[in-house]
């Protein structure tokens, strides 16, 4: 297991060195951020200040050089918009994002396991068809549509539910959440379907599947014949066996749904870190940009990692020091 | 568990009913931009801007059409050449109950130039002043190194922070709300980033009365979710409406519309410097000397652009055709000129002409993500030009490439806009038709290279004028003779548009600000 652990970060360390300058080469040839910040009526005089005190005069090598010294003690510079550490104003944003993503991963387990069992068991029935249908669509339809949709639906004709933002949010542990107070779940409830919907169709999906070839194995008719209730059988040594494939790939897509939360969070001005890169992306403000990437590369490493562990726990046949 | 779930669904919509209702003073405005940051001299961008006047006010302020109106000045009047004398307003304090004096004036000029790392800064308004002197706590005359008759206009950009908060505050300082100690209408209570930034009323403001007593502002940057969210009752106003929804608004019972050209002019740069210009090819795509050097091409270009068209089909609507840099009525703009007719009969004569009887291959390029429509307006001039023989190609990117490239030169015919922030023409003038001059800092957007000495010097005169009719005529004739030249082809100016509920009142403005100042609960 350590041995597993130690081999497993520095390969990360070599991942997070070669994106970092991947990235930064990338937005270094975009172009000039100052080109966009600067006033337009500015005079090249004030122009050629910006540039030095950005430090956007130096040659590419160098000012890879800085940023590389800076992050290895945990200083991504400052936001060129901001004026911030630009960790700082990204790990502000974290917390909305963890939490719209926490939503949709539990939207996505409470109905899609549940559904995909049905849809397993029941794969000729009409019950059973009518999820397969509902999977597709939710696989199929992009997820602007569906966030506007719901907006135009919840918000403006039903005015059930508030269109956008985050409402009112509680220190709990020192974190701004919002699930704690009516108003903050009412602006919740629209964000998390929407990033759910998909989600919710790959459970679905790899639920029945599991449940499907389950079914037809040994240890269920073994388990049937010794007279153990249905409940048991699939709630227990089905359920315990199709979790493995599940838990893996739901792992892998919540890493996706923090780092690619994007558009859901644009289209409902929700202000967690997808908004903020985008906005970042447009004045080409490289150390958000940068420093958003490598977050994003970490948070995947660690994500994977975390998988890795619970996929040894749950078939103990799977030792993690015997990877090749 | 569902039937939990939808219940608890119920609760929340009926809490938030109530609290709706139990603040009907509070108005909830949606905005397209949000701030950088709070810091009024961090970065100067329209975002910022405006949210400065709610908690600040500058010594001069502008009327909706950017006329000059006292602020925390009462007078400024020029001594002599050299000087200005600036009257400050009796009993004005800060949030805090301090006296607002001509010390917190001196303090925020000499704090401009030395904010740290600032993107784009305003420095540029005030590097004129030579010299600060106190004559008494509401009296300060400004030295400078020669006649500056705009210093008015440049001091009505930027807004008096106190000196007792600004001293050694940091830009996060203002964020946070502790440096953000206004003489202004509105006090800072909360800065959340990217979800609202929330005022309360100064009661002792010595303005008019504010009829608000909390401003909520959303930052909301997809047009559909801002509008949305008006529609939903979110908010009670939103700004920017994108042009595709005027329609379906203007017709919904429950909103009203507020329209307002703005000073965004939308034009075309044409390289007519080099011999060589990098887009430009002949018809079998061999490379040829730049046409666009001769003016009959580029009024050719002109000729051939039909503004109206644009106007009523790509902008629904929503933009003035435009003849020259400012909108009429506003300082130093011609009354003769007038928006080019569409004439492709007279283009082509004139491209023949100049010798190019079957026209030459040029690329336009132009940003899709900058101005309203700006990709569809590049695409429509392309075609009205390749109507009258000039086959043109189009190549549209993202702002953060596009200007780039273009302040590099790379373009021989590209759409940008131009927002003159100061009201008057000598802005645009100096930064779009004057020769490129890095040391005297001119021409910093002349991104076409048009040079025409007797436009710098009329324009060089009237920046050292300081009697204003003397000034205007020079800057009219500066104008008349750098737009005959056809230096930009003018297409038009936006219109903004505000939505807001029926109870509502405003009116808009040309700047584009949304000012709860003037936001009216209507009779």
């Amino acid at each position: 297991m350590l041995a597993f652990l130690i081999r497993r970060i520095s390969q990360s360390a070599v991942v997070l060195l070669v994106m970092s300058l991947l990235v930064f080469v990338g937005v270094f040839y975009i172009g000039n951020p100052i080109d966009i910040l600067i006033a337009p009526d500015a005079s090249p005089a004030e122009y050629a200040r910006a540039v030095h005190d950005l430090g956007l005069d130096k040659p590419l090598w160098e000012q890879y050089g800085i940023f590389l010294k800076g992050a290895l003690h945990g200083d991504f510079g400052n936001s060129f918009v901001y004026n911030e550490p630009a960790l700082k104003v990204i790990l502000d944003r974290l917390p909305a994002t963890l939490e719209l993503a926490f939503a949709a991963m539990l939207i996505a387990v409470i109905f899609g396991i549940p559904l995909g069992m049905v849809a397993g068991m029941k794969a000729n029935h009409w019950i059973g068809r009518n999820i397969m249908r509902f999977s597709i669509l939710g696989f199929s339809l992009p997820t602007f549509w569906v966030g506007l949709m719901l907006i135009i639906i919840f918000s403006v004709h039903l005015n059930w539910l508030p269109s956008g933002g985050r409402g009112e949010t509680v220190m709990l542990l020192g974190i701004p959440v919002s699930f704690l107070t009516l108003g903050g779940l009412a602006h919740l409830i629209l964000p998390a379907t929407n990033l759910a919907l998909f989600k919710t169709s790959l459970a679905i999906r790899l639920t029945r599947a599991g449940v499907q070839e389950n079914m037809q194995m040994d240890y269920v008719k073994f388990a049937r014949a010794k007279g153990l209730p249905e409940t048991r059988v699939i709630g227990l040594h089905v359920m315990k066996n199709i979790m493995i494939p599940v838990v893996t790939v739901l792992g892998m897509e919540f890493g996706s749904l923090i780092a690619f939360a994007v558009v859901t969070e644009t289209i409902f001005a929700w202000p967690g870190m997808g908004k903020l890169v985008i906005d970042s992306i447009g004045v080409l403000d490289r150390p958000i940009i940068v420093a958003y990437l490598l977050i994003t590369v970490t948070m995947f490493i660690i994500i994977n990692l975390i998988v890795d562990i619970l996929y040894s726990i749950l078939d103990p046949r799977v030792r993690l020091g015997q990877e090749r | 568990m569902r039937n939990k779930f939808m219940a608890l669904v119920t609760v929340c919509i009926l809490l938030l009913a109530c609290a709706s209702g139990a603040f009907a003073q509070t108005l909830t405005i949606g905005l397209k931009g949000e701030p950088t940051s709070l810091d009024p001299h961090f970065h100067n961008v329209t975002a910022n801007n405006e949210q400065a006047i709610y908690v600040f006010d500058k010594l001069i302020r502008q009327d909706s059409r950017q006329k000059l109106m006292p602020g925390l000045a009462v007078s400024w009047t020029p001594v002599s050449d050299n000087v200005w004398e600036f009257k400050l307003r009796k009993d004005v304090t800060f949030h805090d109950g301090s006296p607002f004096t001509a010390e917190d004036v001196k303090f925020t000029i000499e704090r401009i130039p030395t904010v740290p790392n600032s993107p784009s800064s305003f420095t540029g308004m005030v590097n004129a002043i030579k010299k600060i002197e106190i004559v008494d706590p509401l009296t300060i005359r400004f030295h400078t190194d020669g006649p500056a008759p705009l210093l008015p206009r440049n001091l009505a950009t930027f807004n008096i922070i106190s000196k007792k908060y600004g001293e050694g505050a940091t830009t996060a300082d203002f964020n946070s709300g502790k440096a953000a100690i206004g003489t202004g209408p509105y006090m800072l209570v909360e800065w959340k980033r990217g979800d609202s930034i929330i005022y309360k009323r100064n009661d002792t403001y010595w303005g008019e009365k504010q009829p608000w007593e909390t401003i909520i502002a959303k930052p909301i940057t997809n047009d559909g979710t801002r509008v949305a969210a008006l529609k939903s009752g979110d908010v009670d106003l939103i700004n920017f409406v994108p042009p595709a929804d005027v329609a379906h608004l203007s017709k919904d019972a429950k909103l009203t519309l507020a329209k307002s050209p703005s000073t965004r002019l939308i034009y075309l740069h044409l390289d007519s410097d080099r011999d060589d210009t990098p887009m430009v090819t002949d018809n079998d795509g061999n490379k040829i000397k730049n046409p666009l050097k001769d003016v009959r091409v580029r009024k050719a270009i002109s000729k051939a652009i039909n503004r109206k068209a644009i106007a009523a089909r790509i902008m629904d609507g929503l933009a003035v055709p435009a003849a020259q840099m400012l909108p009429d009525g506003y300082e130093g703009t011609s009354t003769t000129l007038k928006p080019e007719a569409y004439d492709p009969k007279g283009a082509k004569a004139l491209l023949a002409e100049a010798g190019y009887p079957d026209g030459f291959k040029i690329t336009i390029h132009g940003p899709n993500d900058r101005y309203v429509n700006d990709g569809d307006i590049t695409q429509a001039i392309a075609q009205m030009l390749t109507k009258v023989g000039i086959k043109t190609e189009v190549n549209t990117m993202p702002k953060s490439v596009y200007f780039g490239k273009a302040s590099k030169l790379e373009f021989s015919l590209m759409l940008v806009g131009w927002a003159t922030d100061t009201g008057e023409h000598s802005n645009c003038l100096s930064a779009l038709l004057h020769t490129y001059d890095k040391d005297k800092g001119f021409g910093s957007s002349n991104r076409g290279r048009y040079s025409n000495p007797k436009v710098d010097q009329l324009l060089e005169e009237a920046l050292v004028t300081v009697e204003p009719k003397k000034h205007n005529e020079l800057l009219v004739e500066a104008v008349e003779l750098g737009l005959g030249d056809v230096g930009i082809v003018p297409i038009h100016y936006q219109v903004n548009v505000w939505a807001m509920k029926k109870d509502l009142n405003y009116k808009g403005r040309t700047d584009g600000y949304t000012l709860p100042r003037a936001i009216s609960v209507a009779d």
